[in-house]
């Protein structure tokens, strides 16, 4: 089923600053993953566990490659769940 | 040799979260014993467990410390507190020196479980989440907790059944009396989950006396019909005594000696030659003789044989002297990995107040039972010099003594 821009960004967001725990005032679409967000290895394995959880596909390392922003990413969640 | 003394103790049991309201429930004579429903729909033979409230953790420690701590590993977080509180030890402190840890624990079999679960039913590894390996693991609470604390000295976990807790602290205490460390963080915790204990109710071990569950665990009585399963943490820092003093800390009390032994029988029944060898170890090494002993902490949980070997192995050492013994397992249950610590904490806290706490349900004596001086119910008493036995299978003994401070 389509999901909104904003569905997406909502839903991302929430589990970014309820189970990782990322301060919600980091939250921004230029914020880079790691250096901004202070997204780690350890972190982005439980993303993983997460995004499925939420909207039912597998994150792909390589997919992720030049997702660097958190913009990037709601566009790539949104790329794989809209087709 | 340098003096090791306890300079800070924390627990975290059925009978109480925090060492005053486990002092109470010891004085009080309470049980934390209950019953819980999912073990019969699960399977058990019984649904008889110490009953312990999970801390929430949230408020405490960020995300990334909180991942991989298992159940055990966060009782052991809240046990090391509280002894790190009283010890006067904080981050600064703990940034700027080399402080050791030898934890015991001998299983994280729910975390196993849990990441099997989600394996079989996702078939893809990557969706346990980063936490199921530092919770799966048996040295889950001294990887954790050396990184939460940031210790940087000894680090390691001993597995050595129900004797994990007894044998964490007699080897710190080597360490430091040896020289090797100032300061180690010692204890054993102990998961208290349903699937943690299935396999140990298989061999049926456990007590089936649900209709009064306060009365399930009664060691040494001649109606005890088996142990019953419990958990939390304990944690004692021990200490070199020249250290303590230079830092100004408070001084509880001091490890005197620690006795071990392997029985090299049967895998599951203890011996009372074992754990005899394994005392007078530890009164040997304590330079003392068994008249010195005010009190004994027995290991008896309850079990026919357990207790029977263990009257014999004290009659024979401290029949004639009728030295007070009580098994705080009546109140708490069988502690398993986390026992041989908490067992130093509650009788360290008896020592500090003065008082025998009871070996509740003790109505009546075996032939074996019957020679030794159980107390039943709380007497008012000095306590200068205590022993505490701890046992477990594959006949690993463990014996510590344990001495009021006086300089």
């Amino acid at each position: 089923m389509a999901m909104t821009r904003q569905e997406i960004e909502k839903i991302t967001n929430e589990f970014l600053i309820e189970e990782i725990e990322i301060d919600a005032d980091a939250i921004a679409q230029d914020a880079r993953l790691k250096e901004d967000l202070g997204v780690d290895s350890l972190d982005f394995v439980d993303i993983v566990v997460i995004v499925e959880r939420n909207f039912g596909f597998k994150i792909k390392a390589e997919e992720m490659a030049g997702v660097t922003t958190l913009g990037a990413f709601y566009d790539y969640i949104e790329k794989k769940v809209n087709g | 040799m340098r003096r090791v003394v306890i300079t800070g103790m924390g627990i975290y049991s059925c009978i109480g979260k925090n060492l005053e309201e486990v002092t109470k429930s010891l004085y009080e004579g309470i049980s934390g014993i209950g019953i819980d429903p999912i073990r019969t729909q699960y399977g058990y033979r019984s649904p008889l467990t110490g009953i312990v409230e999970r801390p929430n953790l949230k408020t405490l420690l960020d995300r990334r410390l909180r991942t991989g701590l298992a159940e055990e590993a966060e009782y052991a977080y809240m046990a090391t507190k509280e002894a790190f509180e009283q010890a006067n030890v904080d981050m600064d402190y703990l940034e700027q020196n080399e402080v050791g840890i030898f934890y015991g624990n001998d299983s994280s079999a729910k975390a196993v479980i849990d990441a099997h679960t989600i394996v079989l039913e996702k078939k893809d590894t990557t969706l346990m989440g980063s936490g199921a390996i530092f919770q799966s693991m048996n040295s889950t609470v001294t990887m954790n907790l050396s990184v939460i604390f940031k210790l940087k000295g000894v680090n390691m976990t001993i597995s050595a059944a129900c004797a994990s807790g007894s044998h964490s602290i007699g080897l710190g205490y080597f360490f430091i009396k040896n020289g090797l460390q100032n300061m180690v963080v010692c204890g054993g915790a102990q998961e208290t989950n349903y699937l943690s204990m299935g396999s140990f109710d298989a061999l049926s071990a456990f007590s089936v006396r649900t209709d009064d569950p306060h009365k399930a665990s009664r060691p040494f009585d001649a109606g005890r019909d088996g142990l019953v399963p419990s958990g939390g943490a304990a944690t004692v820092i021990l200490e070199d005594y020249e250290h303590a003093v230079k830092r100004g800390a408070t001084i509880l009390a001091e490890v005197v000696g620690y006795g071990f032994s392997s029985n090299g029988g049967h895998i599951s029944q203890p011996s009372n030659e074992g754990s005899y060898i394994a005392m007078s170890r530890a009164l040997a090494d304590a330079g003392i003789e068994a008249k010195h002993i005010d009190y004994i902490n027995a290991h008896a949980t309850s079990t026919p044989l357990g207790d029977m070997y263990e009257a014999m192995a004290l009659e024979k050492l401290f029949g004639e002297l009728k030295t007070p013994i009580s098994s705080t397992k009546s109140m708490t249950g069988h502690e398993c990995w986390m026992a041989g610590a908490s067992e130093i904490v509650y009788s360290v806290l008896m020592m500090q107040n003065s008082f025998v706490a009871p070996n509740i349900n003790f109505e009546t004596p075996d032939e074996h039972s019957a020679n030794i001086n159980i107390i039943p119910k709380t007497i008012e008493k000095n306590i200068d010099i205590f022993l505490s036995n701890s046992f477990g299978f594959g006949g690993t003994n463990s014996a510590l003594v344990v001495k009021k401070w006086t300089k």
